[in-house]
This record gives C-alpha cells, sequence and structure tokens, in this order.
C-alpha cells in the first residue's frame, strides 16, 4: 500500500517567523488530516483504526503546539502560514485513496510512519538548504521531533502481529443506498 | 325577411324573429343564454383565407360597439393553410361559454370542413352563407336544414385591387347582424393599419362591398349592452393565468413549448421582465420543473405552465419539491389525452395524475379556474397558496379556458397577504424542517449568514439531514400533512350558488356551461344549487357537507371519460345516497343546453 | 505548498465544511475532491453563506451536506437543470454543481449539453470514476467497452463518451480536467473555474477503491499534465481533445463566451400590463 519516501522539494525562507509558519501549518495540515482519516473510519465501523487515527491526530496536535511553543514571538501573529490552498499537500498529509475501511492496524501505522519519514526528510533537507543559521537549528530540531515519533510508531508497530492474508475478505456484499 | 340595425332600436327592446320559436320548438333546447340574447357565429375557410384574424376582426369590432363576447378555435393537424375554423359569441352581458348552437355559419370554402362537424351544431333556425364556387355543400351542413343564403365571395374579392375574401365575409357579417361596417373597418385598423395602408384601403372596401352583397335574410339581434360598471378586457384564459401569476409575485418562469400551454410562457416572456423577473427556455420539462426548483430554493417564487404530457414528465421533480418543502406552481393546461391525445381540444383528464401522481404520500395542493376569467383569481391565489405553504401548487386550467377569448368587465382586484416564511432570526440551532405546529418551518434563502442546509428529496430529520429512521419518516410526514390540514384555504376553494334539494356538483372549466344551465332552469322554477370547486386538493370535506347540506340529489358533471371528478369525490367525500355521475370526454366541449337537459331530468323525481 | 504566507484570507476550509462526516468508503477519491472544494472556497474567500451546491443522486452527490453553503440534493440527472434556475434567478450567488459519471452524462445528457450550451455561469464538477457506484456497479458513458459487469457481461462494447469534447462542441466557455490524487491541484481548477465567467466544465477523475481498484489504482501513474498550455481556440481544442488520452491534467479550453444571464428589463407593478386587455 504505501511507496518509499519520495522527496520534498525543500522550499526557502526568508525568515525564522516564516520557517516556524510553515512548520506550524504542516502540523495543523497532519491533524486535519488524520481527524478526516479517524471520521471515515469509524463512519465504516472500523473502531480500532480510528483509534489509531485519533491519537495521531492528537500527536500531531500536540507537536503543532509544541511547535508554536517554540516560535514564541517569532511567529507572525501566533498564525500559522494562509499559504495558497492550491499547492501540493504537504509532507505529512496522508492521501486519502491509501484507506481501506478493512485496513489492519500494521497497514494504519506504516502509513504513519511513512508521513513520519517523510517529515523527517523535509526538515533535513531544510535544514540543509537553510543559509539562515536560526532557521537550520529549528529545522534541525524538528527533524529530530520526527525521528522520535518515527520511533515511536515503530514500537507501537511491533505490537500488531503481520497482517491475516485475508485481511480484506468481506462476506456481506456492496449495499446501495439510493 | 327585412334586415334589422342595432342602431334603430329603443334600449331594452326585443324581438324574437320566427326562426328561432321554430328552434324552439323543434329541437327543445336552450336556445337562448341567460342574458336576454346571444348570437353564435362560426367562421370557416381554409388554405390561409383569414379565418383566424376574421373572427377576431369580428369580436373586437362587436367590443367595440358595447357587446360582450368568447371566441374560439378549431384547426386542422396543418401549421398553416390549414382548414379552420372561427367560432365567436356575441352577447349583450358577459358570457364565458359556448353556446349551444350557431346562429350563422359562414363557410368561405368547404376544404375538409366535415372536421369540425360534431362542433359546429346548426338546425333549420340556422343561417348558412356559402360561395356558389365553393362547390358541393358537405352533407353535414346540408342535413342541418339550415337556410343556405349564397353570395360569390371569391369573385367579389377579386373584384377589389388587394381584395380578401375574409373582408367580404366579415362585410355580409357586419350587415346580417347589424354592426355599423365602420367598426369592422377601425379593427382592422386597429390590427393593421400602420404597417399596411394599401391593405387597410383595400379591407376598407372589400367589407363595404361585402356588405352590400349580404342576403337578406332575418338575423336574431342582440339587445344593446348594458353599461359596464367599469372598464372592460379582451383576455384570453393563458394570459388571464399569466397575468394572476405576475399579480402573484411569480420572478422566475422556466418552461418548455407544448400546445395548450405555450402561449401562457410566451406572455410571461415579455410581461415578467418587466416586472423584476426573467424567463428561460428550458430544453424539456424534466428541466422546467427543476429550474423552478432552483429559483424557488433561491427565494423567487417560480412557475412554469405545461399540458398533461409535461406533466407526466415533471411528476418526479414534483416529488422532490414536496420533499424538500419548495414553493411552486405548475399551471396544466389540460388537453385531451392520454399520451399525445388531442393537443388542441380540451378534457378534464388530468385530475388523476395532478392529486395521485407523485410516488409515495406526498401532500400537495391542486386548483382549477372556474372560467377564463376566473383563470387570474385562480393563478394568483395558485402562487399564494404555494408561497405560503411551501409547496407544489398543480393549477389545472385547460385548452377550453386557455386559447378562449373572452371580452368581461374587468375585474375586481384581488390581494392576498401573500408571505413565504423565511428565516429571519437567530440562526443558533436552526431546523430548516422543525415540525412547528402549523408544519409550515421558516425557510433559509441562501446568502442568508448562518441559515445554511441542505434541501434534499431523501427523506430527513429536522436539521435537513438525510435520515432513515421511522420517527423521523412519520415526523416529516406528518409535518407536511399537517401544514395542508391546518391551512384555512378560505372562501376561494369553491364558488357555491343557490339552494334547492337539487345540487350540481362540477369543478373547473365546466363551471361555466353549468352556470349557464343552472340560470336557465332557476328561470323556469327549477331550484337547484352550484357547487364549483376551486381547490380539488387538499378535500374539504367539512365545508361540502355544509354545502350540501339539505340536498337530496347530487348531478356531478365533468369532461372524463372515467369519471375522475366523480371518483375522487366518492373517495373522500360524503355525498347524498343520490348521486348521478354525467361524464363524458372531450373533444366537444360541454354545452349549457345539454347540460340544462340533465338538471331537468335531474329535477323530476 | 506555496512557501511565503500571503495575505490574511479571511476563511480557512474547515469553514467550508459541516459536521457530517461523509459516507465515502475510505480511499474514495471523492474525499479528496471535496478538501479540493473546501480549498478552492477558502482560496476565493467567498462567504459560505454565498455558495449553493447543487448535485443529483449518486456518490458524488452527497457532497453539499459535508459543506457548509447552501446546498440542494436533487433527483437523479437534473441538477444542472435545478442550478440554472437558482443562478438565473439569484446571480449573486456562487453556484457550484457536483456530480458523477452516471447522473452527469447519462440521466443528464440532455441537460449537460444545454447547460453548456447556454453557458450560465456555473461551475460544473463531475467526479468521474467511470462506474454507477451508488448502485453497486454498472457501466456508465464513460465505461470502457469490455469492462465485465452483471447487467453488461462481457462489457458493453460501446465506446465511451468523450465529457470534454462535448462540452466544447456544446459551447461551455471553461474545461479542465483534474485527478482526485492532486487536491491542490483540484483545488486550483476550482478557483480557476470560478473565477472564468460562463460554464466552467472540470472533470474530476476520482478513483472508486470499492468497484474499480484494480483499474483504477493505476491512474495516478497515467496522469499527467497536458503538455500544451491551455487554448481559447475551439479548433484547437477540438483537435486536442479528440485525440486526449483521457489523463491530461489541468485547463485545457478556456473561451471567450460572455455568460448568459437574463435580467429584468423593469421592476413595474403587474398592473402596468393591464394595459394590454384593455378595451
Amino acid at each position: 500500500m504505501t511507496n518509499a519516501p519520495q522527496p520534498v522539494e525543500p522550499p526557502k525562507f526568508n525568515s525564522v517567523a516564516e520557517f516556524f509558519a510553515q512548520a506550524l501549518a504542516i502540523e495543523v495540515e497532519a491533524a486535519e488530516r488524520y481527524t478526516l482519516l479517524a471520521d471515515q473510519m469509524e463512519v465504516h465501523n472500523n473502531k480500532e483504526i480510528a483509534a489509531i487515527f485519533r491519537k495521531m491526530a492528537s500527536i500531531e496536535g500536540e507537536h503543532r503546539d509544541e511547535i508554536a511553543r517554540r516560535a514564541g514571538n517569532a511567529l507572525v501573529a501566533g498564525r500559522s502560514a494562509t499559504f495558497s490552498w492550491t499547492g501540493p499537500d504537504g509532507p505529512e498529509a496522508t492521501d486519502f485513496d491509501q484507506l481501506h475501511y478493512l485496513m489492519t492496524p500494521r497497514q494504519a501505522l506504516r502509513l504513519a510512519r511513512f508521513n513520519e519519514e517523510r517529515a523527517v526528510k523535509y526538515f533535513e533537507a531544510v535544514a540543509e538548504a537553510a543559509t539562515d543559521p536560526a532557521i537550520a537549528a529549528f529545522a534541525g530540531e524538528m527533524a529530530e521531533d520526527e525521528r522520535n515519533h518515527v520511533v515511536w510508531v515503530d514500537e507501537w508497530l511491533a505490537k500488531f502481529a503481520s497482517d491475516d492474508p485475508n485481511w480484506d475478505h468481506d462476506p456481506d456484499p456492496p449495499v446501495h443506498s439510493e | 325577411m327585412s334586415k334589422r340595425y342595432f342602431s334603430n332600436l329603443p334600449a331594452g327592446s326585443r324581438r324574437r324573429p320566427q326562426s328561432e320559436e321554430r328552434a324552439n320548438e323543434q329541437a327543445n333546447v336552450m336556445t337562448k343564454s341567460p342574458s336576454p340574447t346571444s348570437l353564435s357565429i362560426v367562421l370557416t375557410g381554409s388554405g390561409g383565407a383569414g379565418v383566424m384574424t376574421a373572427g377576431q376582426t369580428l369580436l373586437d369590432a362587436a367590443t367595440s360597439c358595447g357587446f360582450y363576447g368568447l371566441m374560439t378555435r378549431s384547426t386542422g393537424p396543418q401549421i398553416r393553410g390549414g382548414e379552420a375554423a372561427a367560432m365567436i359569441r356575441l352577447s349583450s352581458k358577459p358570457v364565458q361559454s359556448p353556446g349551444d348552437r350557431f346562429d350563422i355559419l359562414l363557410a368561405l370554402d368547404f376544404e375538409n370542413v366535415q372536421r369540425f362537424a360534431a362542433e359546429l351544431p346548426l338546425d333549420s333556425a340556422s343561417l348558412i352563407i356559402a360561395d356558389p364556387a365553393a362547390g358541393e355543400m358537405p352533407g353535414f351542413l346540408k342535413d342541418s336544414g339550415a337556410a343556405i343564403g349564397l353570395v360569390p365571395m371569391a369573385k367579389l374579392a377579386k373584384g377589389v385591387a388587394g381584395g380578401r375574401i375574409s373582408m367580404i365575409a366579415l362585410g355580409i357579417l357586419a350587415r346580417l347582424i347589424g354592426l355599423p361596417e365602420a367598426a369592422i373597418i377601425a379593427a382592422v385598423a386597429a390590427s393593421i393599419g400602420r404597417k399596411k395602408p394599401e391593405a387597410l384601403a383595400a379591407s376598407e372596401k372589400a367589407v363595404l362591398v361585402g356588405a352590400e352583397a349580404a342576403p337578406d335574410v332575418a338575423v336574431p339581434k342582440l339587445a344593446p349592452p348594458s353599461a359596464p360598471r367599469q372598464g372592460r378586457w379582451s383576455i384570453t384564459g393563458n394570459e388571464a393565468t399569466g397575468f394572476g401569476a405576475l399579480k402573484g409575485g411569480v420572478k422566475f418562469v422556466g418552461g418548455y413549448p407544448i400546445t395548450p400551454a405555450t402561449e401562457i410562457l410566451e406572455w410571461m416572456a415579455h410581461a415578467l421582465p418587466q416586472c423584476g423577473g426573467v424567463l428561460m427556455q428550458a430544453e424539456d420539462e424534466l428541466a422546467s420543473i427543476n429550474m423552478i426548483i432552483g429559483a424557488s430554493y433561491g427565494g423567487a417564487p417560480s412557475l412554469t405552465a405545461t399540458a398533461g404530457p409535461g406533466l407526466s414528465l415533471m411528476i418526479e421533480s414534483l416529488g422532490l419539491a414536496v420533499a424538500s418543502e419548495i414553493p411552486l406552481v405548475v399551471v396544466d393546461v389540460m388537453r385531451s389525452g392520454p399520451s399525445t391525445g388531442i393537443a388542441t381540444k380540451s378534457e378534464q383528464s388530468d385530475l388523476n395524475i395532478a392529486v395521485y401522481g407523485l410516488h409515495g404520500d406526498a401532500p400537495h395542493v391542486v386548483t382549477a379556474p372556474l372560467s377564463v376569467a376566473d383563470c387570474l383569481l385562480t393563478a394568483q391565489w395558485s402562487v399564494h397558496l404555494a408561497e405560503s405553504l411551501q409547496t407544489p401548487v398543480i393549477m389545472l386550467s385547460d385548452q377550453s379556458l386557455g386559447q378562449a377569448r373572452v371580452v368581461i368587465d374587468r375585474p375586481d382586484d384581488v390581494v392576498f397577504p401573500t408571505k413565504r416564511l423565511v428565516l429571519e432570526g437567530p440562526v443558533e440551532g436552526y431546523e430548516r424542517y422543525v415540525p412547528t405546529e402549523s408544519g409550515v418551518s421558516p425557510m433559509a434563502v441562501p446568502g442568508f449568514p448562518g441559515g445554511q442546509y441542505t434541501a434534499d428529496g431523501l427523506t430527513h430529520n429536522a436539521r435537513g439531514t438525510p435520515s432513515s429512521q421511522a420517527k423521523d419518516h412519520v415526523g416529516q410526514l406528518d409535518k407536511r400533512q399537517r401544514k395542508l390540514d391546518a391551512f384555512d384555504f378560505g372562501e376561494h376553494w369553491a364558488e357555491i350558488d343557490g339552494e334547492g334539494e337539487l345540487a350540481v356538483l362540477t369543478w373547473g372549466s365546466s363551471s361555466e356551461p353549468l352556470r349557464e344551465a343552472v340560470a336557465e332552469a332557476r328561470a323556469g322554477g327549477i331550484k337547484v344549487k352550484l357547487i364549483a370547486l376551486r381547490l380539488i386538493a387538499p378535500t374539504q370535506p367539512a365545508r361540502l357537507t355544509a354545502a350540501l347540506e339539505g340536498v337530496k340529489r347530487v348531478l356531478v358533471v365533468e369532461q372524463s371519460h372515467a369519471g375522475q371528478f366523480w371518483r375522487y369525490l366518492r373517495a373522500h367525500y360524503d355525498l347524498p345516497d343520490d348521486v348521478v355521475p354525467i361524464h363524458c370526454p372531450g373533444p366537444l366541449p360541454i354545452r349549457p343546453g345539454e347540460a340544462f337537459a340533465h338538471i331537468q331530468k335531474g329535477a323530476r323525481a | 505548498m506555496n512557501m511565503i504566507p500571503s495575505a490574511e484570507k479571511a476563511f480557512k476550509p474547515a469553514d467550508y465544511k459541516s459536521s457530517v462526516k461523509p459516507v465515502w468508503c475510505p480511499g474514495c477519491g471523492d474525499h479528496s475532491v471535496l478538501l479540493a472544494f473546501q480549498r478552492a472556497m477558502a482560496e476565493l474567500a467567498l462567504p459560505p453563506e454565498q455558495v449553493a451546491v447543487v448535485s443529483g443522486i449518486g456518490c458524488s452527490s452527497r457532497i453539499p451536506a459535508y459543506t457548509n453553503c447552501y446546498g440542494f440534493h436533487g433527483v437523479h440527472g437534473r441538477a444542472l437543470a435545478l442550478a440554472s434556475g437558482l443562478k438565473v434567478a439569484r446571480p449573486d450567488l456562487t453556484v457550484v454543481v457536483a456530480s458523477g459519471d452516471g447522473d452527469g452524462f447519462s440521466i443528464g445528457g440532455n441537460h449537460f449539453l444545454h447547460a453548456c450550451r447556454r453557458n450560465i455561469d456555473l461551475t460544473y464538477v463531475v467526479m468521474d470514476n467511470r462506474i454507477y457506484g451508488m448502485t453497486k456497479g454498472q457501466p456508465s458513458p464513460t465505461t470502457e467497452p469490455d469492462w465485465d459487469t452483471a447487467i453488461a457481461p462481457g462489457g458493453t462494447g460501446l465506446s465511451p463518451f468523450h465529457p470534454l469534447v462535448i462540452a466544447l462542441a456544446s459551447g461551455a466557455n471553461f474545461i479542465a480536467r483534474g485527478f482526485s490524487g492532486d487536491i491542490g491541484g483540484c483545488a486550483k481548477l476550482i478557483v480557476e473555474a470560478v473565477r472564468t465567467p460562463g460554464f466552467s466544465f472540470v472533470q474530476i477523475l476520482s478513483p472508486c477503491v470499492t468497484f474499480r481498484e484494480d483499474q483504477q489504482k493505476g491512474w495516478k501513474s497515467l496522469v499527467h499534465a497536458a503538455i500544451v498550455p491551455e487554448t481559447d481556440d475551439p479548433a484547437r481544442a477540438a483537435r486536442r481533445l479528440m485525440t486526449d488520452d483521457g489523463f491530461n491534467v489541468g485547463v485545457l479550453y478556456r473561451g471567450k463566451r460572455q455568460p448568459y444571464q437574463p435580467k429584468p428589463l423593469a421592476d413595474f407593478a403587474p398592473s402596468h400590463l393591464e394595459t394590454e386587455f384593455a378595451i
């Protein structure tokens, strides 16, 4: 279901404030996305996965709050970047097409891991490309945070046995409602 | 036999010519309308002879002399050049029903005129004017026993440069019935004068030539018209429908052409934009009904007009309007059915589909105008009901009303306190479909902040969210039924007239011929009550029971082969035991005389 | 993501989402289209109450209730007609029509032709998954001829529609194609579509994860940005669209037709018309 992490083009920031605004936006989007995924799984009665995504939403929410705290005054008016909505998704947002109503915890967590890995790569790339030492430093911290997230997800993953080969078997046929 | 001229008559005098009395004896039918006299004339012809225009001119001329009248038309299927008949009934008082027979038939030619045979009752008191060059007179005309006057109209027309046979005919008719030729000429001038001065001059000459050539026969003459209380109108049922809708506040029309409703759309196309509205032609009736749902959802009182086949197409989306509680009016100008039927002929056979056609339990409103003039009030009222009840109203007009032109006294203005209940206040916890006591819940108009909701055909809860829960389904069904049950439809639900143990119960366009028949019956001493329903659905059982108090026998009269109205009454109303259903389909109009005969029969023990 | 914080936007995408949780299958492309719609509205800074979303019947047509805008979930195939009436009566609103390939091109086919022809200022988003999903898997007018179904064993044998060609031939002023896998890209197309006056048609390839996963999971490698820039020349557009592989994404045609919007001429009281009848 998941591909190898694709590299994300590192952006250029003109100031620390911009960097934090962007980082915040990434976490806001990630948290919102996990909430939407959790809602979908809840509507489809896959409570276990819904809980995983809600947990991820909460983790990203905490990370969002942490960034806001760290950014402090550097954040312009305390707001995340109001970037153009017509660009690509951020590195921590799961593609909607990666879901399956019968998906297993391992599959959900692998999705989360993939997101975290992409975030690591993203912040590493920002740190590398930054000319402002402050940005490089903060980006480095973000990358470290995301690496910790990867470890944490791996620990969580380890709790689950490997997936049943018939994980997507559903004896009920599809029903239509209209 | 000598000529008679209107202008020579002292006011109020009447002379009954010999021929009328003979007809009375022979036919034993009503020969005169409740107004002291009326005169029915039919012009027939084909191939672009100008029968329709001539008929209109005759009516206009008589109108300008103060008379009232009604005009209907029949045609062959050709788009142009077909056989045509223009039927004009002139009277000294307003009439809105065809009479029982024709006093004069003027045939410009005989091409395919037998098509109209059943619609042209003639008898020995009638007069046929024909052109000897037209050839053999068809059997049905010869067999009528009518007097025949031959005038070489085609030859006379050729004798006038640019002269038309229809103008010759008008001259003849004017002379016969005692209309001044000048009135005819003025009517022609009003319609073409400015555009074509040479044609006007030729017409003028031809009219005079025709007048001089009129045969010297006695023709019933009309009593002078009474002075009108107020101004008068010349209007068709379709125009009256459009005007009523406009007065009702319609601001959007989406429609698809269909006979005999197209004139409503065409009238509104020029009228509506002058009054702050717009009309859009749709690609089909499926689009029409949905366009008006959309416009109404957006806050604009909306309407469409169609006929039976179009109404059939709209049925699914009418259900959507019921379920999502969207106000709208669909005018069905009924024609003979089923299926394509006879597009140019009237019938009252769409009652079933209008009332029962929607799938599911989908209560809504069905109205029916009682006359050409009543199309205005009923259309205006229908808009009022739709807006007040947030539901579709199907108004069942028909071809006999829609395409008939009448001259009437200007109707009184009626004002309805029409107000759509819209969301105006706090939006906290707004529920579009909250089950109120009246059943009517405030509708948020798009643009109003905080009122956002999704209207839906899916069964929904009070908020409008789709729901398959029993309590929501029942709750919303109850709400939509309650809003109709709880509404006071007021006095317009029916026209009730007179007293007696005998009652005539009818609806829609059957009302006018019945009205004339009832008046005649009363003049002859028969006590009879007339109940004409303008509101078909929802039913008004308590009101009808009150109206039928003391009635022992009811004649139910309608223009439907299967007796749709009668069966509807039986299903939903308490009627006396003695019910006489009188129903026949189109295409022939119900005439006062036949109705009178039924009443006479019904009055006997 | 555009890295430069732009001017403060009045609304966020979340402002356009209602509290109703979508019932679309996890993995369905329509989730992405909903988010793209929200983002587009935020980009356009339209107050949610000024937007109306009109739909027909089908999975994609469920979208109005998932938005915080005014909505109408009408009957099968008639969304364009309903939206046309709404927009003509209320030109002040932004009216977005949402439909699927069955609702929009089969039962809705006639209204599609005439909506393009009329060129009313609407934005029409069709979520095309080449199937009737809600009724469990019948071919639609855009389904491949050899796709086997219960109702058409072995495939219909019928060539699919080219909806973009039909839109062009019928007069649509803006024609674009998107892929649900690119949310930002779809948002951009919707923004352009709304901004362009007249009838704007956006076909969004939106895979059906339940009934067509095998065939459609490969779409993300098949879609590609259109090689040539958008054109305003209908003849050029016609050639391109007729030879289109079905996976070119982007704005493909943007014409110059004026939108149709009948307007009242005056605001007289109805009694003004009485002179027509008065004798």
